[in-house]
């Protein structure tokens, strides 16, 4: 262990008894029911959605409420079922990472390599806003360059991996790529300038000030059916949390596949449109919604003929940037940073917007 | 024994001071939970993600929120 930092004697992921019986089943072999299982419901969806929505309920194919609720009860378990996967095997996936693994990692780089490696690391390492303060300083007091932070907080919240993986799944592997190498460019030059305009002085006096001793990461070191357990308890905890958020934006997403007219959306979103994805971008910053609950709204936006770019903006703003978060970070950031911050990324995002609209 | 719970109220730390709390009961262990909720508290111990878990000053675990069984391995 490090000198420099203090021990954490212990670890949570170790601490995990193994488990009670250890049968094959109870190390995994469930998955082998399980996963077969879930490709049969999944497949089963749209067929079950249809007897529901016309044959129990009778209403009406074509009909907007008809065409409305079969969206709904079709959308709906299938992002679940899908984020579901995605999240187990994402979990599964970060039991070997740590956000003081990533620290360490970056503690040692300067220069522009510094913000493109804290980008990429923004995709896959675990983060909840909720600890962006604590975050915030963790980097800073070690060492690692304000920029690189900055591309870190700008990525995690707004490429993660479940975002990755859920706009694959729907939208197919060109959209996700795009969106995920134009979120990092975005968090990579956004935290690249910040570093250039050396604004170290603009953090508020504490965060320099407050004594301050890294803990030591928690060790990652267990086997196969710990890291499984921690990735079916992760999934239950984040699913829990997000299905709300997920099934609202699908209910919003069914009211305008059922009632809004494909051309209205097209003006309003469309290429010919040059301010929307500007207006988009300003209407996204202040929302709040985790990348799953956005999703399924992008989705409709696009097949009523919004534009690709607008409809990416639209999501990196509300996934990337948030009142609640710019809130939080006002206890280490004094203004001048905070409006920099904003400035630096909502034009990032615009930028991205056009580019798309521009090429596609 | 003191238990402490850093973290500024989102649901995973609610959680991980409900289970510590849970674990150290079901222990029958003479107790104090502390939730310490102020950002330079929670910064001066050292941690990077909330939620923390701390007993007797020492850090035993941060980031994520063991099971109930898994707690009352670390007060052990």
């Amino acid at each position: 262990m490090d000198t420099e930092t203090k021990g954490c004697a212990c670890d949570c992921a170790a601490a995990v008894p193994p488990p009670p019986v250890s049968s094959l089943w109870a190390r995994g072999g469930w998955l082998l029911v399980a996963l077969p299982a879930w490709v049969g419901l999944y497949r089963s969806l749209k067929p079950l959605a249809d007897l529901l929505a016309f044959r129990v309920l009778g209403l009406g194919p074509g009909s907007r409420l008809g065409e409305a609720v079969a969206f709904f009860a079709f959308d709906g378990p299938k992002v679940l079922m899908l984020l579901g996967l995605v999240v187990l095997g994402v979990s599964f996936v970060q039991t070997f990472i740590s956000p003081e693994a990533t620290r360490d990692l970056l503690a040692k780089r300067t220069g522009a390599w510094s913000n493109l490696l804290a980008s990429l690391l923004g995709i896959a390492t675990p983060f909840c806003s909720c600890s962006a303060v604590p975050l915030f300083i963790g980097f800073v007091r070690v060492g690692v360059p304000l920029g690189a932070t900055f591309s870190f907080l700008i990525s995690a919240p707004m490429v993660n991996e479940v975002a990755l993986f859920l706009l694959w799944s729907l939208f197919g592997w060109r959209i996700a790529l795009l969106y995920t190498a134009t979120g990092v460019a975005v968090a990579f030059v956004s935290g690249w300038l910040i570093g250039l305009l050396k604004m170290e002085r603009h953090l508020e006096p504490w965060v320099m000030e407050i004594p301050y001793e890294a803990a030591a990461a928690s060790s990652t070191a267990m086997g196969f059916a710990q890291r499984l357990e921690l990735a079916v308890q992760a999934t239950w905890d984040i699913v829990g949390k997000v299905w709300p958020y997920v099934l609202g934006g699908i209910a919003v997403g069914a009211f305008l596949h059922g009632y809004v007219p494909a051309e209205l959306l097209a003006r309003f979103m469309g290429k010919s449109a040059w301010w929307s994805v500007p207006l988009a971008v300003l209407i996204g910053v202040p929302l709040y919604a985790n990348a799953a609950g956005i999703i399924p709204i992008v989705q409709v936006l696009l097949a009523k003929g919004a534009a690709l770019g607008t409809a990416l903006a639209f999501m990196m703003a509300v996934a990337g940037l948030s009142l609640p978060e710019t809130v939080i970070l006002r206890k280490v950031l004094r203004p001048t940073l905070i409006a920099t911050f904003l400035g630096v990324v909502t034009l990032g995002i615009v930028i991205v917007g056009y580019l798309f609209n521009f090429l596609m | 024994m003191k238990i402490e719970v850093l973290g500024t109220g989102c649901a995973k730390c609610k959680l991980m001071a409900e289970r510590a709390e849970d674990a150290a009961r079901g222990m029958g262990l003479a107790y104090t939970l502390v939730k310490v909720t102020e950002y330079p508290d929670i910064v001066a111990r050292g941690v990077m993600s909330t939620p923390g878990l701390v007993v007797d000053g020492v850090l035993k675990c941060q980031g994520t929120v063991p099971t109930v069984a898994a707690i009352q391995a670390l007060l052990r």
